[in-house]
């Protein structure tokens, strides 16, 4: 991948989404550029986790344009797979390979699709888990471990492609509250390293501490983004407003 | 009426004879069943319609009609057609062993198939898009994470339609095998006492019934090591 600091590293323009009639994205534009961390809020259904898997194509959008390293998504893009591999994805619920141990978790993909050795893969893997603090549990299953410990194999599994961009769709809110700060823990790791990260999350101490930007999506749109300390002191729209004095009281 | 013990005794053991047939017809059409219930299957998950389509049909037609009617039609109906007689299958079809297979594999393929499916549609949808979002293509998410999870989901479904088939295979008998059912048939037609043999004859089944269940159970816990480490 290509890149200078003046292209953005993910760029979309105008994108539009739609689920049969209901349209789930509206016109949403957005530029990320390397080792920006971008944070995304908003309330249930307003189309966040539709944004972040519309730019690995778990879902494919169906309007305006989306660039990945200046490589457009399209249907046509023959090696989509290439593309995927270069953006790394945390989900909600972790969904480790049950079937397989944690260390071969952290493998497998990058023996299949980086095609490389099994000593090197098991020397990468090993090196992230102990990045994530759990090298000791590399020889259990998925089943054996906590939902914080299990949401930092997803991160060190994502991690083990060496990807350039890491996207996060509400990585804590599967987990027990004393597990939450283990995994913001990594995450804020990674951000210091540099990664290019959009997250969504409602944990709004790491979006104070880690976002270059934070953005609120409601019904589909981009309503508002700003940095972090005009987002959260002077939120400009009322649907912002509203959203944060709900969240925040909690 | 009284019931003779000496009549079970002696039974048993010549019942015991056809054990290699059993065995040998169970086997055979469980092994060739599974190849076929996998070729069927993927053909209904290729998406093409020509494809899925007539494994659709064939499965519905070998699940809608008796094994036994299945056996008949296989051994009875097909050497009346000229091309039957004389494909390389002949030599094969014109036995009633071979009969016996392709009809017990033929419907254990198509009910198999049905339970493979009900495995690969329990799979997570969020581990294969793990998968996917990893840049695993289409085959290799197959191979390496939907074949082994649904395999471990459709033990159970698999080790009853097993047992279906170790019982189906005395259907062989009606078309002259010598399995454990056809020596029953024969001593029965000897002694008179249908009552005392028939009772042994079941008793051997559900032992074999039981030792399945058991080898099952033992694969399923194997297999489930990673739920219940
Ligand atoms: N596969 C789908 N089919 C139909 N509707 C969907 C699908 N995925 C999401 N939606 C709808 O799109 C909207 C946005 O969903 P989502 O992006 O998951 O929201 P969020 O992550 O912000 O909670 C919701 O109304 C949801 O019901
Ligand atoms: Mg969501």
């Amino acid at each position: 991948m290509t890149n200078t600091d003046t292209t953005p590293l993910i760029q979309l323009q105008n994108v539009n989404k739609f689920f049969g009639s209901f349209q789930a994205l509206k016109n949403i534009s957005l530029e990320v550029r390397k080792g920006e961390k971008i944070v995304v809020c908003g309330p249930s259904g307003s189309g966040k986790s539709t944004m972040i898997r519309c730019i690995n194509r778990l879902e494919s959008h169906n309007g305006g344009h989306i660039f990945i390293g200046g490589k457009e998504l399209t249907d046509q893009v023959k090696d989509i797979n290439a593309i995927r591999r270069e953006v790394g994805m945390v989900f909600q619920s972790f969904n480790l390979f049950p079937h397989m141990t944690i260390i071969k978790n952290l493998m497998l993909a990058q023996q299949l699709v980086r095609k490389i050795n099994k000593p090197e893969a098991r020397e990468t893997a090993m090196h992230y888990l102990e990045r994530v603090k759990i090298p000791d549990q590399a020889d259990k299953y998925p089943v054996q471990l906590s939902g914080g410990q299990q949401q930092r194999v997803a991160i060190a599994r994502a991690l083990c492609m060496k990807p350039e961009i890491m996207l996060f769709d509400e990585p804590t809110s599967a987990l027990d509250p004393e597990m939450i700060s283990e995994v913001l823990e990594v995450m804020t790791g990674l951000a210091k390293d540099g990664m290019t990260m959009i997250v969504v999350t409602h944990e709004m101490g790491f979006a104070r501490s880690v976002a270059d930007r934070v953005l609120f999506m409601d019904e589909g749109e981009i309503v508002e983004e700003a940095d972090p300390e005009t987002f959260f002191k002077h939120p400009k729209n009322e649907r912002t407003k509203k959203f944060l004095s709900q969240i925040l009281t909690h | 009426m009284n019931f003779d013990f000496s009549l079970v005794t002696d039974s048993i053991p010549k019942m015991l004879v056809g054990v290699g047939l059993t065995f040998q017809l169970m086997f055979l059409s469980a092994i060739i069943g599974l190849v076929l219930a996998v070729v069927l299957l993927l053909m209904r998950l290729s998406g093409k319609w020509y494809l899925g389509w007539p494994a659709q049909v064939f499965i519905y037609v070998f699940r809608g009609t008796p094994i036994l009617v299945q056996i008949f039609i296989i051994y009875y109906g097909l050497p009346q057609f000229e091309a039957v007689r004389d494909s390389i299958f002949w030599p094969i079809l014109r036995e009633p062993f071979g009969s016996a297979v392709l009809a017990l594999s033929l419907n254990t393929g198509a009910y198999v198939s049905e339970i493979l499916r009900g495995g690969v549609l329990g799979v997570d949808r969020g581990v294969l898009e793990a998968a996917k979002a990893l840049g695993l293509s289409a085959r290799q998410k197959f191979i390496y994470i939907t074949a082994p999870i649904a395999t471990r989901l459709a033990i159970p479904a698999y080790s009853n339609d097993f047992i279906s088939l170790m019982k189906a295979t005395s259907l062989a008998s009606t078309i002259t095998l010598m399995d454990m059912t056809g020596i029953a048939r024969t001593i029965v037609a000897k002694t008179f006492a249908p009552y005392e043999i028939f009772i042994s004859l079941a008793i051997i089944y559900m032992i074999f019934t039981f030792i399945i269940q058991k080898a099952f159970g033992r694969f399923e816990r194997y297999m489930s090591k990673y739920v219940n480490p």
